[in-house]
């Protein structure tokens, strides 16, 4: 029962996106409309003004809008209307290192690039940054904590998951244990369910508990980053590799912090190799051990970015189709509404599964470095008993014995 | 390259962020939600394994029951026996007393009958000897009535008793 509600409600979900779908279209067809029918009029002006932006209005530049959508951006930009970009100017807070000074103002000063502010201007590249004065030497020299998109939109989705999971826990606690779950409280249970049954306890044992939290955490925490990305107009978060890094940075500490004698002297020691072997083998222990958050980082950056520039792309073609001839555009339309439906559909699942994959990884990771000692321990004098009554044989471990 | 690089600034709000999550949920979501998952299992586990027991002290008491009940019928039906046995014991030892009494009466009254039979012959031959005699004498009376004849007839015995 519980199940048949929860799949219900990822029908609601799959059935909201694909009804945003056609208003991502239409926001970008406003796109369309200008690019299609340039007046000259508008070159001009946008030559004179935007300089290396006027290039680009001859055509539809698809790697701008995918760029612009992927990297980072002061605004949250939501579309344009007859070239005016209808966006939030988000809070600039730069710690300046020339000057020492931590400077905070709004975007809304930069006027969408064109203006320079307390020196600082911005410089859009593949990401959009900003730096200070024209110098090479001093222009860079600043750190941007900035309340970006990404930043916003990460508050956004750490809100929601606050207030779903403490109403969630309320109920818990309001209707009792015994009670059977309703609502929301319904939806998660099974997920909350399965990262314990299939991620904390196979991976981690009887120490699950203690790891629980992070894991449940970090699976939701990715999941609903990961679906807020996906909304029209949504950043792209969990695709940003300082999003990821910082990520794989936590599950890499608490895996160093909980390995135990037994996992660092398995790697900086391996037991029963031979001395030549181990000059070999501990270095690249070493190297391993550093690839696994890299390996998490990587993983989930790729991922959520590749489905995010797939979509876009099935998008852009479009406009790059429209550029060509306006038949060619509106004949594109179902076809590529289809793919980016079909791509929608599959980054929901990606959502998830990514989630999932790095949770799973997480607790593998863990799971090594708490590992107990086991079978191939046997070999150890200290490990092999004997019984002196029957002369019966038994290897034991801390928490087996097992007759030879 | 540039999107390979992780900006500092986002790298640190999504720490403070994501440990702020982390703490605030585990202190208020995850543990709750977590001990109540435990508690509910373990609470179903202890169910199941209640009304398994149950079952099974029901069956035990149906069981003990039902061999109750069988040991009630076999009682009811060795004591309807025994019941049964008495009954006819009593009746054939009633049967006996009746016969041998009515043998004896039978025989007390055969012997009755034997004996009055016997007196009654008894009288019936006094009577008849009593009548004899009567007759005789009328008749004796009657032939010796005359002194010649009580003369001839003494003369007659004296022959006899000669003869003799």
């Amino acid at each position: 029962m519980s199940f048949r509600r929860f799949f219900s409600f990822l029908i609601l979900t799959f059935a909201l996106f694909s009804v945003s779908v056609p208003s991502f279209a239409q926001e970008a067809s406003s796109h369309e409309k200008e690019d299609m029918a340039p007046h000259n009029a508008d070159v001009t002006e946008a030559g004179a003004e935007h300089g290396a932006h006027g290039e680009k209005k001859k055509g539809f530049d698809a790697s701008e809008v995918i760029f612009g959508h992927i990297g980072d951006s002061h605004y949250w930009h939501f579309f344009d209307v007859n070239e005016h970009p209808v966006a939030i100017a988000l809070p600039v807070m730069v710690y300046n290192k020339n000057t020492g000074s931590f400077d905070v103002f709004s975007a809304s000063k930069f006027e969408h690039g064109h203006a320079e502010h307390m020196g600082y201007h911005l410089e859009h590249g593949m990401k959009e940054k900003i730096v200070y004065g024209n110098d090479p030497a001093t222009k860079n020299n600043l750190i941007d904590f900035s309340i970006t998109k990404n930043v916003l939109s990460m508050i956004i989705s750490v809100v929601l998951l606050l207030w779903i999971m403490t109403s969630v826990a309320k109920k818990y606690k309001k209707n009792g244990t015994m009670t059977a779950p309703t609502g929301f409280q319904n939806a998660l249970e099974p997920v909350i369910g399965f990262i314990r049954d299939e991620v904390g306890k196979p991976n981690l044992g009887h120490k699950y508990m203690r790891y629980m939290p992070l894991l449940l955490t970090i699976f939701f925490f990715i999941w609903i980053n990961n679906l807020l990305g996906l909304l029209p107009g949504g950043a792209n978060f969990t695709g940003n590799i300082a999003v990821t890094a910082c990520l794989a940075v936590v599950s890499f500490l608490v895996m160093i912090f909980s390995g135990n004698k037994h996992f660092w002297g398995h790697l900086f020691n391996p037991p029963g190799v031979p001395l030549g072997v181990k000059f070999l083998l501990v270095p690249i222990e070493i190297i391993s051990l550093f690839i696994k958050p890299v390996a998490l980082m990587i993983r989930l950056f790729a991922n959520i970015l590749a489905g995010h520039i797939v979509i876009l792309s099935v998008i852009s073609m479009i406009f790059i189709f429209g550029a060509l001839s306006k038949v060619a555009g509106w004949g594109f339309v179902p076809v590529s509404l289809a793919f980016s439906i079909f791509m929608f559909f599959l980054e929901l699942l990606v959502a998830a599964i990514q989630a999932f994959i790095f949770t799973n990884l997480t607790a593998v990771f863990i799971g090594q470095a708490v590992e107990e000692a086991h079978h191939h321990d046997y070999e150890h004098e200290e490990y092999h008993k004997e019984n002196p009554a029957t002369g019966q044989g038994y290897n034991v471990s801390e928490d087996e014995i097992i007759a030879l | 390259m540039e999107l390979l690089t992780p900006d500092l600034g986002l790298f640190v709000w999504t720490l403070i962020a994501f440990l702020a999550v982390f703490f605030i949920l585990r202190k208020f979501a995850w543990g709750p939600i977590l001990k109540s998952l435990n508690e509910r299992e373990t609470g179903i586990a202890e169910s199941i394994a209640t009304a398994d027991r149950v079952r099974k002290e029901m069956a035990d008491l149906k069981n003990e029951n039902e061999k109750l009940m069988m040991q009630a019928r076999e009682e009811r039906a060795a004591m309807l026996k025994e019941a049964k046995e008495t009954r006819d014991k009593i009746v054939n030892e009633a049967k006996d007393v009746a016969k041998v009494e009515a043998n004896k009466i039978i025989a007390d009254a055969q012997v009755q009958i034997q004996q009055q039979k016997m007196a009654a012959l008894t009288e019936v031959k006094n009577e008849i000897g009593n009548l004899a005699i009567e007759v005789a004498e009328k008749v004796l009376r009657k032939q010796l009535s005359t002194d010649d004849a009580q003369s001839h007839y003494a003369n007659l015995l004296a022959e006899e008793v000669k003869l003799n």
